[in-house]
């Protein structure tokens, strides 16, 4: 009995990782989805956000519920000023090369906020309710609790808004042919830089909250490497696969964790990683027809 | 400086193309091209392969900006006006390689002609549901009485396009471009790849769409049969210049079009040639 007590809590607590593995994938579709643009820096902006919030309110001092919004805020103008003055520029290069350039920006901004907060880890002041949640006799820490919530409202608020909002269908339609698109009068450079700036947002918002379960550190950007994962797995332009595949990894990690120990998490999600590439090279959800990395 | 017999010629243009010039790095793709549209015609834009023809359908649509000269779409010059502005103008367009939005079923791509037109934003679809379901009953009913029923593709609306053989996507693309009320309808090659029954069809319902629905049509087409059955006005293209320009017979009878398709095998013949019934 004790036996299942202890499996449900790791589950609970790949399923809390997960969720935020999905909701970071949800930012990367977003982006490819709109621009067909591999975002590699999804990682960094992801802890850039984190020490935006750790900026705010650690060091001006601000609420947690200010410090939050500047965060995400601080992460859509990163989005905004990328895509108009990195990505923008680059349309119609190799995706390889904007690729790259996602690469050099990742590098660049982990540099940044190590001249800025230095290169240690970091503690995000405690903003999250700390009384101890327990589901059913399973303990689950409140922050993952928590996480796990904020990322599932903003990951199905994401779902909803595609399927019955205007500006999902615009980004659909560019997705699916962006000469069409234009044609029809929608504004492809628009949902070029929109798509940019609430998935950077979001990943922030994301960053915020990987940071308060276990710190921030210039080197968090290796989340965005089982991001990569968690998307390849469900599909480079699938929102539903990236819901699954992140919960999916978060799952699998914690079990690997627990039970090989840490150092083979890696080893066990990225060997889902080549077995999903040799069977589905679109993931679980993706379009047939996406091209090869 | 004009007398009024030119304004009442003005107000008789719909698309006025002027001195237009557009070029990729080095290579000349139009050359001070110059022509113009008569509101109610169907005209054709025809010429040899690389003529530049849809270079400049991107040109009038606004995705290739030119290097010089002037378009003016119902004496109004688009300049510095957008695509989706265009499209909001009543300027629509089908495209050569059919650009049809995958994994959507018939009726979704032809509503997303509407996009351009809607006015309800994500705030109304959410609260005021009123207007949004106002908005989307009557697009639907237009569509469904109005548009399928015209151009007779009843039977696949909910397939998604991706499974319709050629000639039904080139009509589904045509429904797209109907539903966004367009007062110039651009065609790119609209029979390009059809059999004699399908070009038959498409023709009828490019006469008809300017019969019934008052759209003055420009397209770009190789079918010279077709071309010089249903045209009112006729602009030939050699390597980016207009060449000559008038009614379909005058057209076919010029030496510099005959020169010009000469090399282009047997369409010179065809274009010099008594007319085929």
């Amino acid at each position: 009995m004790t036996d299942w007590l202890f499996l449900t809590e790791v589950f609970l607590a790949g399923l809390g990782s997960g969720a935020l593995y999905a909701v970071t994938g949800v930012a990367f579709v977003l982006i490819y989805k709109a621009t067909r643009v591999v975002n590699l820096a999804i990682g960094e902006i992801l802890m850039l956000g984190g020490y935006a919030f750790f900026g705010a309110a650690a060091g001006w001092h601000l609420p947690a519920w200010v410090a939050l919004p500047v965060a995400i805020l601080a992460g859509a103008l990163v989005g905004a000023v990328v895509e108009r003055g990195l990505i923008r520029p680059m349309l119609g290069e190799s995706p390889i090369s904007v690729f790259m350039v996602t690469i050099g920006l990742g590098s660049i901004l982990a540099g940044f906020v190590q001249i800025v907060w230095g290169a240690d880890p970091l503690r995000l002041p405690e903003f999250l309710p700390s009384a101890p949640i327990f589901i059913g006799e399973a303990y689950v820490a409140p922050k993952v609790a928590y996480g796990f919530l904020a990322a599932m409202v903003v990951v199905t608020a994401f779902v909803l808004g595609l399927r019955f909002s205007r500006g999902g269908v615009a980004l659909k339609a560019t997705a699916a042919d962006q000469a069409a698109a234009y044609s029809v009068g929608i504004d492809v450079p628009r949902v070029f830089s929109l798509s940019w700036i609430v998935a950077c947002g979001v990943a922030a918002g994301a960053g915020v909250l990987v940071g308060a379960i276990g710190g921030i550190s210039p080197t968090m950007g290796v989340f965005g490497l089982s991001v990569l994962v968690v998307v390849i797995v469900g599909g480079l332009d699938s929102m539903a696969g990236a819901l699954v595949g992140g919960l999916f990894i978060g799952v699998v990690e914690a079990f690997a964790g627990t039970f090989l120990g840490g150092e083979y998490r890696f080893l066990v999600t990225f060997s889902i990683l080549i077995l999903i590439l040799m069977v589905r090279p679109y993931g679980l959800f993706g379009t047939h027809e996406i091209e090869r990395l | 400086m004009r007398g009024p017999p030119v304004t009442e010629a003005a107000r008789d243009v719909i698309l006025d193309v002027e001195g237009v010039s557009l070029a990729f790095g080095g290579v000349r793709a139009l050359t001070d091209v110059s022509f113009s549209v008569r509101r109610g015609s169907i005209t054709a834009v025809i010429g040899p392969n690389g003529a530049g023809k849809t270079s400049l359908f991107n040109t009038i649509s606004g995705f290739y900006r030119p290097r010089s000269g002037n378009i003016a779409f119902d004496g109004r010059s688009l300049a510095g006006t957008a695509p989706p502005e265009r499209a909001r103008l009543g300027l629509a367009r089908t495209f050569q390689n059919i650009a049809l939005f995958r994994g959507m079923t018939v009726l979704d791509n032809i509503k997303l002609g509407r996009h351009a037109h809607m006015r309800t934003g994500l705030l109304d679809a959410l609260v005021y549901r009123g207007r949004a379901r106002r908005e989307e009953l009557e697009l639907r009913a237009e569509i469904e009485e109005r548009i399928i029923d015209f151009l007779e593709i009843q039977h696949i609306r909910n397939a998604p396009v991706a499974t319709l053989p050629y000639g039904l996507r080139k009509r589904v693309e045509l429904a797209r471009a109907l539903v966004m009320r367009p007062r110039l309808l651009m065609l790119d090659e609209p029979v390009a790849g059809m059999n004699r029954e399908e070009t038959e069809d498409m023709a009828r319902f490019i006469l008809d769409v300017k019969e019934e629905w008052d759209v003055t049509i420009l397209m770009v087409e190789h079918d010279m049969g077709m071309v010089m059955d249903i045209s009112d006005h006729v602009v030939v293209l050699n390597f980016g210049q207009v060449i000559a320009e008038g009614g379909p017979a005058a057209v076919q009878a010029d030496p510099a079009v005959v020169a010009a398709y000469l090399g282009a095998g047997d369409l010179g013949r065809r274009l010099s040639g008594p007319e085929a019934a």
